[in-house]
């Protein structure tokens, strides 16, 4: 029983493997760039326009609103990071209805560089906002006691990010897979339709939650100018 | 008992036990963030697009604490490394 798209080989060359996590996040990437690129050669602004210009309007305008729910001011900013993720997370689990096709996100390398990404993003965006050493003083808010414990927390939850789309992912294949053993007829195509369910719940929470990062590190605490009471 | 048998049997009462009692904790939690979510739904009806997002959100980082019970079962069953040690020394044992 395989546990990841890691240990399912295509071609071996000595070192180089190519195994079933690289091909099939190549094929999600062909898929995205060539489809974006397809749609967008020309786009009009005039209400006739075609209904995959629609599709993805209503994506990119979907992203915007819930990451300016979350609190950033700018989303066009942070469009492009945390809009890839959605859809390559969201893509990487939809696609599952595709026989033969294992999603990449169930191996743990792949959640461990995009939860990477996230770690290496944040700090970035957060260092645009607030200048270098205003994104360092935060560390120490509230006090400097809590330096240690703010470091702790980055890195804590950039393990969880990872851990928690690899578990969902996996748990979802393997059921699967346990379950064509025992019952072969309709109840894996349930547990399939469960797996889909879970698999856009963890892409909308993992760019939720990189959203919410981001809003925590580009927070600039501004002095809070004093009131004049009258007496 | 060898120690091929005392690692293959605590092994997998462990990963039964692991995965059981860390399910409890999490089911019994999202129980209480959802009930609470639809009583403030049923409070504020406008909120729902706030509410329900910060559920989802909520009930994410709650389900993390079952996701990682069931991977340390799972690698105590699939990718046991004190199993393939003692699976490798008794092969290269029978094969000399």
């Amino acid at each position: 029983m395989r546990l990841s798209p890691d240990q399912l080989i295509f071609w071996q060359h000595g070192f180089f493997k190519l195994n079933g996590t690289i091909v099939f996040t190549w094929g999600l990437m062909l898929v995205l760039a060539v489809g974006s690129k397809l749609i967008t050669r020309k786009l009009s602004t005039d209400l006739k326009r075609s209904r995959w210009q629609n599709l993805l309007e209503i994506v990119v305008t979907g992203i915007e609103k819930q990451i300016s729910d979350v609190g950033l001011k700018h989303p066009e900013k942070y469009i492009g990071f945390l809009g890839t993720l959605f859809l390559f997370v969201a893509l990487a689990a939809l696609c599952t209805v595709i026989p033969g096709y294992e999603p990449p996100t169930g191996s743990l390398s792949t959640t461990a560089a995009l939860a990477l990404c996230v770690f290496v993003a944040v700090p970035l965006f957060g260092i645009e906002e607030q200048g270098f050493w205003g994104y360092l003083a935060s560390y120490t808010k509230p006090t400097i006691i809590m330096l240690p414990f703010n470091i702790i927390s980055e890195l804590s939850r950039t393990l969880a990010l990872a851990v928690r789309l690899f578990g969902n992912m996996m748990s979802g294949a393997m059921i699967i897979a346990i379950l064509l053993t025992i019952t072969p007829f309709i109840f894996p195509i349930v547990m399939t339709l469960l797996g889909l369910l879970t698999g856009m719940v963890q892409a909308y929470i993992f760019s939720i939650l990189a959203a919410v990062y981001i809003v925590a590190a580009t927070r600039t605490r501004k002095p809070k100018p004093a009131l004049a009471i009258k007496t | 008992m060898d120690s091929m048998t005392i690692i293959a049997v605590v092994s997998i009462i462990t990963a039964g036990l692991t995965i059981a009692l860390g399910s409890i904790g999490p089911a019994l939690g999202e129980g209480r963030a959802v009930s609470t979510a639809l009583s403030s739904l049923a409070q504020q009806p406008d909120a729902s697009a706030t509410i329900t997002r910060t559920l989802f959100v909520g009930l994410a980082m709650i389900e993390s604490i079952a996701i990682y019970c069931f991977v340390v079962s799972m690698i105590l069953i699939f990718a046991n490394p004190f199993w393939n040690h003692v699976i490798a020394g008794a092969t290269q044992a029978a094969g000399k």
